[in-house]
């Protein structure tokens, strides 16, 4: 059966309509109003020492988190379709748990565990270690919504190429760890990848269960989400666009270097 | 020399492999035959090591390598899929043995080119697997494998995923491959022609077991059983025994031996025609006649004919 001509264009109309009406144009808007006062006064609003220190400290926690959660994703999902172990299925299901379970109860969940009054916070107090209302809490945080990212991408790739190229490798005299480098890992590099970018995205756009941790102290522990709403509940617009826009611009960067990153490794 | 002994091996309840032992000899090539689910796949993957063994033992060249993995047991395994590392070109998949053994790059390079030479793949190099067809991704499978110089080469289905042109070129081509290359060959396959067509010795399994071993026109002459005469090549129930179609002998006079039987059908394929009788009171069964013999009879559908077996190569019923 072949579409008309009409229904085709019909169709691409519809997604791409519905596209800009829900994606581009309030991200269009945004970028507008960030660059509405000119392009001095964002520069001004992102190089304030409060902008420039969540800027790094998302920088920081995104680079702790993503690179845990995929070494633990890959793991995972060869734990997963490979191994016969038992109590596979549960695993499955906590894998999906940050998924199900709103962010705010995350964070709560963290400080009820790591807090001051929570079950380990006394002991780790006693030890000098500070987790809640500090950074380590916020990469805690960030590692649990952001884990599932990399394993749901993985999992169904590793299905699809079977494991008849593994057993290929070693009979051909390949150690495990020879063959999960030269075999498994570039067969699934995109699903990795993929996963890698959704992981960055979030880590870098979390709001909620950081939010609850995070214990808002300025120019400490204040990433860029919530210099945003910071900015927007003191009624500093702008100034919560030109970060806005910043978040976007390190997504797309990410983006961007992992699609070069590709480039490179499939011309090789 | 694969020396397999008392090997078992089961998946829950279902034995695959029960109690088996098989000798093959060096520089021979040495089919595994039977239905699927006999457990010739599982025996094969047994002596690659990538299934381990229940019970019992392998030996290959005098070692035993039952508890070690495939990596340290000197094999090459051709899978029916072929198994290519489809991000690799051909060039890399046939050179992954020698890189993993870490051998000097001047070494793998004339290598490479040496077996892609052997296998005609010669200019394929830089090619991925998505670009050859099934014919030669399974040739590049085999030069990969041969790369390695392993002691025993086992092939799993190697033509099985392949068109039937393909496949009987690729037969041939295997068949002189292995007379220049004289390494030791196993090969699982279900098709009793290419058993026939390839082997030096053929070893029939079925429900996991050994039914018998032997060169191909041994077990076609002498099947041990019922069962071997019957995967071995078309049979006919005549009276209380197994017969070869083409050994049945059809006379349009009573003889006195023969069982009467009418022509429901008759079928000329070629220089073959096809007898289909209907035996009086006894079921149905077909004679294969020359096409010389048939024009000399003079048969026609719905004539009664007398059937009796040629002498010596009917065998005995079990039952």
């Amino acid at each position: 059966m072949t579409t008309s001509r009409a229904s085709r264009y019909g169709i691409r109309f519809f997604a791409l309509g519905y596209l800009a009406l829900l994606l581009i144009v309030p991200i269009g808007v945004v970028l507008y109003r960030t660059f509405e006062p000119g392009v001095g006064a964002v520069w001004d609003s992102i190089t304030t020492p409060a902008a420039v220190s969540a800027f790094w400290l998302t920088i920081e926690i995104t680079a702790i988190a993503v690179p845990l959660n995929t070494i633990f994703g890959i793991v995972a999902a060869l734990a997963l379709v490979r191994s016969r172990v038992r109590g596979k299925r549960v695993l499955e299901a906590l894998i999906d748990l940050p998924f199900a379970i709103s962010p705010v109860v995350i964070g709560l969940s963290l400080f009820l565990l790591y807090g001051r009054q929570g079950w380990l916070g006394p002991t780790l107090t006693d030890a000098g270690i500070q987790i809640i209302f500090s950074v380590p809490g916020m990469v805690l945080a960030t590692i649990f919504v952001c884990l599932p990212f990399v394993v749901r991408e993985v999992v169904p790739v590793l299905r699809e190429i079977g494991d008849e190229q593994e057993q290929a490798a070693a009979t051909l005299g390949a150690s495990r760890w020879q063959t999960f480098l030269r075999v498994t890992l570039p067969a699934i590099r995109w699903g990795v990848a993929y996963g890698v970018v959704l992981s960055v995205a979030r880590a870098i756009g979390e709001f909620g269960a950081v939010s609850v941790v995070s214990g808002k102290i300025s120019g400490e522990t204040i990433t860029l989400p919530l210099l945003v709403e910071n900015r927007f509940s003191n009624f500093d617009l702008a100034g919560a666009y030109a970060a806005s826009a910043l978040m976007a611009v390190i997504a797309l960067a990410t983006l961007l270097a992992l699609t070069l990153l590709q480039r490179k490794g499939d011309a090789r | 020399m694969i020396s397999v002994s008392s090997v078992s091996k089961h998946y829950g309840d279902f034995a695959a492999l029960h109690d088996v032992s098989v000798e093959i000899q060096p520089g021979s090539l040495t089919a595994l035959l039977g239905p699927s689910g006999s457990g010739k796949s599982t025996l094969l993957r047994v002596i690659a090591g990538l299934e381990v063994p229940d019970e019992g033992t392998v030996v290959l060249e005098d070692r035993d390598v039952t508890g070690l993995p495939p990596q340290k047991r000197d094999i090459g395994f051709v899978f029916q899929h072929y198994a290519a590392f489809k991000h690799m070109t051909v060039r890399d998949n046939v050179a992954f043995g020698l890189k993993v053994r870490k051998r000097p790059k001047a070494e793998i390079t004339s290598k490479v080119d040496e077996l892609l030479g052997i296998v005609g793949l010669s200019g394929y190099q830089e090619r991925y697997p998505s670009q050859l067809s099934g014919g030669q991704r399974q040739r590049m499978a085999l030069a990969r494998a041969l790369a390695v110089e392993p002691k025993v080469l086992l092939l799993d289905e190697p033509f099985g995923a392949l068109d039937a042109n393909v496949r009987a070129e690729l037969r041939a081509w295997l068949r002189r491959l292995h007379d220049e290359v004289h390494v030791t060959t196993v090969l699982v396959t279900h098709d009793q022609e290419e058993a026939m067509e390839l082997a030096d010795s053929i070893v029939v399994l079925n429900a996991g077991k050994v039914e018998q071993v032997g060169a191909p026109r041994e077990l076609y002459d002498t099947p041990a059983n019922e069962f071997v005469m019957g995967f071995l090549g078309p049979v006919a129930r005549l009276g209380d025994g197994l017969v070869r179609p083409h050994d049945l002998v059809l006379r349009t006079d009573p003889d006195g031996i023969g069982v009467e039987a009418q022509i429901s059908r008759i079928v000329h394929l070629g220089f073959e025609v096809r007898v289909e009788l209907d035996l009086v009171g006894d079921g149905a069964v077909y004679a294969q006649l020359t096409r010389h013999e048939a024009e000399q009879l003079e048969l026609h559908e719905g004539d009664i004919v007398y059937v009796r077996r040629d002498g010596v190569k009917s065998l005995p019923s079990a039952a």
